[in-house]
């Protein structure tokens, strides 16, 4: 996510991370395109949208991370973010390149929930791979993230 | 005539949670009447006055009805309708 949002400042980047219906486990990254183009909005295109749902749901999937980046102000969703937020189990991820730009360096990467308009901050765990979904053993120990710190 | 209609998550609250459910009429916006008279208040959340609201995407079959005829575009026995929230913002 931080790598699209970086190759694509200063327009916005978007995707989504797939993951199995029910599960809440982002597995499959899925970056798009942004057919808005633009450094203060983004959109799917119409026909890639209509194409990714279609290939959800013949995996059984569904958007797990809803993500896009914001490529002058900080990684918190904009007002036409929450008006737009449509995706009632997903986690809507902003990406913030507005120090970093196309480079390294300090970038910003919140995750929030957005249901019936109202935004709430969560934090993000960082885990260095989810096991394989129904497998047996010992779950990814998470690394706890302050949401808010940055990240290089 | 029957046309099956795919409903998006934040949707199927208005449709007792299925995923798909099917309804009868000419054009879309006779589709979408038809089904607001088992599923009351789907409707609402598609069409603007006469228009479908700019947040949501309404495909005939592999078509964005945006680029056919909007609400009066022509449905026909065993046509597929899929429903998708726009994923946009700023």
């Amino acid at each position: 996510m931080i790598e699209h949002a970086r190759r694509d400042h200063p327009d916005e980047a978007c995707g989504i991370v797939a993951g199995p219906a029910g599960s809440d486990r982002p597995e499959r990254f899925v970056p798009m395109a942004n057919a808005a183009r633009s450094p203060t909005f983004y959109e799917f295109d119409s026909m890639d949208l209509l194409r990714l749902y279609r290939d959800l749901d013949a995996r059984d999937e569904e958007p797990v991370i809803v993500y896009h980046s914001h490529t002058a102000t900080e990684a918190y969703p904009s007002r036409t973010d929450i008006s737009y937020a449509s995706e009632p189990q997903a986690h809507y991820v902003v990406v913030s390149t507005r120090e970093c730009g196309n480079d390294e360096g300090p970038v910003e990467l919140r995750s929030y929930r957005i249901v019936d308009g109202v935004v709430h901050e969560e934090e993000i765990s960082l885990v260095d791979a989810l096991p394989p979904s129904g497998a047996h053993g010992a779950p990814a120990q998470p690394i706890p993230h302050h949401p808010q710190e940055q990240l290089r | 005539m029957t046309v099956e209609v795919r409903i998006p998550t934040i949707l199927r609250p208005y449709t007792q949670g299925e995923k798909t459910v099917t309804g009868a009429g000419d054009s879309l916006g006779a589709l979408l009447a038809d089904l607001d008279s088992r599923h009351a208040g789907l409707r609402e959340r598609l069409v603007e006055g006469d228009q479908l609201r700019r947040f949501v995407n309404v495909y005939l079959n592999d078509e964005d009805v945006r680029f056919l005829d909007g609400l009066a575009t022509a449905v026909a026995d065993g046509d597929a309708v899929t429903i998708l929230p726009a994923v946009a913002g700023g």
